[in-house]
């Protein structure tokens, strides 16, 4: 991994960062209806300050013009729907809780499916490899709504173990990790059986069996490394989704995370927050990609970066 | 001089959903101590499954040992349980592969990898064992040694490789190597190396070989004794000399006929007619009866029992004295 490597990596993201916001920002703009229009009885004069107000009388192209200016400062501008909220006030306040979500169900997700797909590759074709697996293809299956709804009934409602909804105490945490990591158990339980079965078929492992090694040792010093590599390059968009995309998870049980800024601001016009809930996305995404393959060149020496 | 492996009758079958394949099925004889027992046959001879399946490893099921003895050093591995198999494999049985390029670990160092039997069987410390097997490097001819322990198996070539294999496989000073084509996936020059150095580390520590191989060539140079597989079956073993200019079974001759030589150009190589069976469908009569031209009536039915044409040399063959 040489600086090199990382200073082109980061050049290469001007670019695209460049053509995300200029695609972002006519897309949404070309898209029927604005952010005004579904209010009902706005009169003109109204309407004719709100737009003042917004820079939206101004030709698009100085719009944009001032979008980047803004955004080259740092400021993602105003919220043209939640009235004297900023976008960078909403992500400030809403990626927190998603970050925490995000990571939590992504943590047991691993955890979990490492587990199972392990047991799985290590009895292929017999009932330690059949439960999980029936498992996994539920868990891939059944979607958030009817996931979490269930584990609310029975940990919330029935056993009363847990609370239903909020975002105060860690048990509040338990039901909506456990929700939203569900499927991404189940798919990282998949990934890990197959790369395992993979690398235990490799002609390396017969040589380790030759030189008298436990079967204990074969699995965690000479399978688990290449075994998790599938999984590995999954966890860099998995992390990114996961932290994105829990609109339902944060529908279920209440929680004032990103999910809902994502499809209210698309289906609202709110132009600023689509920028700037799409711009973090392309931010997440990059990090976690990057982290990924940092992670890829530190577990298989036959990459080089250079 | 006593036996250090002595095969009686073995028999492994796999056991699939198209049927019961006899890779090996019934074969007999003795390894002794520096000597060279050269296996030599077609692919899917059961050359390979016939060594790999008494020291576990190969999955079963759908193997099945079928009966039969393998004595090392007085006891039967077959005999024995998983866990005391597994210090034998490793420490006082060690194995080098067909393919160098695959049978090492990509991902872990050649040092991690080479000082695992010396750390699994003899109890040694990583740094002892480090130390002994940069040694062991050197002993294969592997240039700047401690460097190549820091390496990974990619920046190596082929014969680099397998030379590392060896080496690994030579760490505790086995009784016997079992080289399962061990020159097959190398370019010809490399090949008289790797040969060379078994040789000459052979004759240094006595231990006895199993040269599994499918190349002539390779069993004239390197071999001491031959045994001959087809279908699962022994046809004929003997001394180098007994099977190359003495061979009294047609398939060992057909064998011979067929493989190049420089003494004798000929415009067309003659090739053995038909092909191998299908080992799901071999019956008690001789595998080769079909493509046998001393083909008899009773072949078709019982496979020949031993006879003994020398101190060495033994045959399983119906016919008559070969023209």
């Amino acid at each position: 991994m040489s600086i090199h490597y990382v200073l082109r990596r980061l050049a290469i993201m001007v670019p695209i960062f460049f053509l995300v916001v200029t695609l972002v920002f006519f897309m949404i703009r070309f898209a029927p209806g604005g952010p005004f229009s579904s209010e009902k009885s706005v009169s003109p004069a109204i309407l004719k300050n709100l737009e003042a107000k917004y820079h939206m009388d101004e030709p698009l192209l100085s719009q944009y013009v001032r979008y980047w200016k803004d955004l080259l400062r740092g400021d993602l501008g105003p919220s043209f729907k939640h009235a004297n909220r900023t976008v960078n006030e909403i992500i400030q306040e809403a990626l927190p809780v998603s970050l925490e979500l995000g990571l939590l169900a992504l943590t047991w997700a691993v955890v979990i499916g490492i587990a199972a797909g392990g047991m799985a590759a290590l009895k292929p074709n017999t009932v330690y490899d059949y439960v999980p697996m029936a498992f996994s293809i539920l868990g891939i299956c059944l979607p958030t709504f009817v996931v979490g709804p269930v584990l609310v009934l029975v940990f919330g409602l029935w056993l009363q173990w847990l609370p239903v909804a909020g975002w105060e105490t860690w048990q509040d945490r338990v039901l909506p990790s456990l929700t939203l990591g569900f499927a991404y158990a189940a798919y990282i339980s998949r990934l890990t059986r197959g790369g395992l079965i993979e690398i235990r078929g490799q002609e390396f492992i017969r040589t380790a069996r030759a030189k008298g090694l436990t079967e204990q040792e074969i699995l965690i010093k000479h399978s688990l490394r290449g075994g998790l590599l599938p999984v590995v390059s999954y966890l860099g968009p998995a992390l990114a989704g996961i932290i994105t995309g829990a609109l339902v998870t944060e529908t279920i049980f209440n929680i004032p995370g990103l999910g809902r800024f994502f499809i209210e601001s698309a289906v609202n016009r709110d132009y600023t927050v689509v920028m700037g809930t799409s711009l973090l996305y392309f931010t997440l995404i990059f990090i976690c990609n990057f982290l990924v393959d940092l992670v890829y060149a530190v577990l298989d020496p036959r990459v080089k970066y250079v | 001089m006593k036996p250090l492996l002595s095969i009686q009758d073995y028999k492994a079958h796999f056991y699939t959903r198209r049927g019961i394949v006899k890779a090996v099925n019934g074969i007999t004889y003795d390894v002794y101590p520096g000597k060279t027992l050269a296996i030599v046959g077609e692919s899917g001879s059961g050359k390979s499954v016939s060594q790999l399946s008494y020291l576990g490893l190969l999955p079963a099921p759908p193997l099945k040992i079928m009966g039969g003895t393998v004595q090392f050093e007085g006891r039967d591995l077959l005999k024995m349980k998983e866990d005391d198999l597994r210090k034998i494999r490793g420490d006082k049985i060690s194995m080098i592969f067909q393919e160098p390029m695959t049978s090492l670990n990509p991902y872990l160092k050649i040092g991690s990898q080479l000082i695992e039997p010396l750390v699994i069987h003899r109890k040694q410390n990583k740094k002892e064992a480090w130390k002994a097997a940069t040694q062991s490097l050197e002993r294969v001819g592997i240039s700047r040694p401690s460097h190549a322990m820091e390496s990974y198996p990619h920046e190596f070539s082929g014969g680099m490789r397998q030379r590392v294999m060896i080496a690994m496989a030579l760490t505790t000073e086995p009784k016997l190597l079992i080289a399962d084509e061990p020159t097959t996936a190398l370019d010809v020059t490399v090949q008289a190396q790797i040969l060379d150095l078994l040789k000459s580390i052979q004759k240094e520590t006595q231990m006895a070989m199993i040269l599994i191989t499918h190349d002539l060539g390779v069993v004239a140079g390197a071999a001491d004794e031959v045994v001959v597989m087809y279908a699962g079956r022994v046809f004929e073993t003997g001394s180098v000399d007994d099977i190359f200019y003495r061979s009294e079974h047609p398939y060992t001759r057909a064998l011979l006929r067929s493989t190049p030589r420089l003494d004798k150009l000929e415009k067309e190589l003659p090739v053995i007619p038909g092909s191998p069976p299908d080992l799901i469908a071999v019956t008690e009569g001789c595998p080769f009866y079909e493509r046998c031209s001393y083909q008899k009536e009773i072949c078709k039915t019982e496979f020949p029992k031993e006879s003994t044409l020398g101190p060495k040399h033994k045959r399983f063959c119906h016919a008559e004295k070969l023209s």
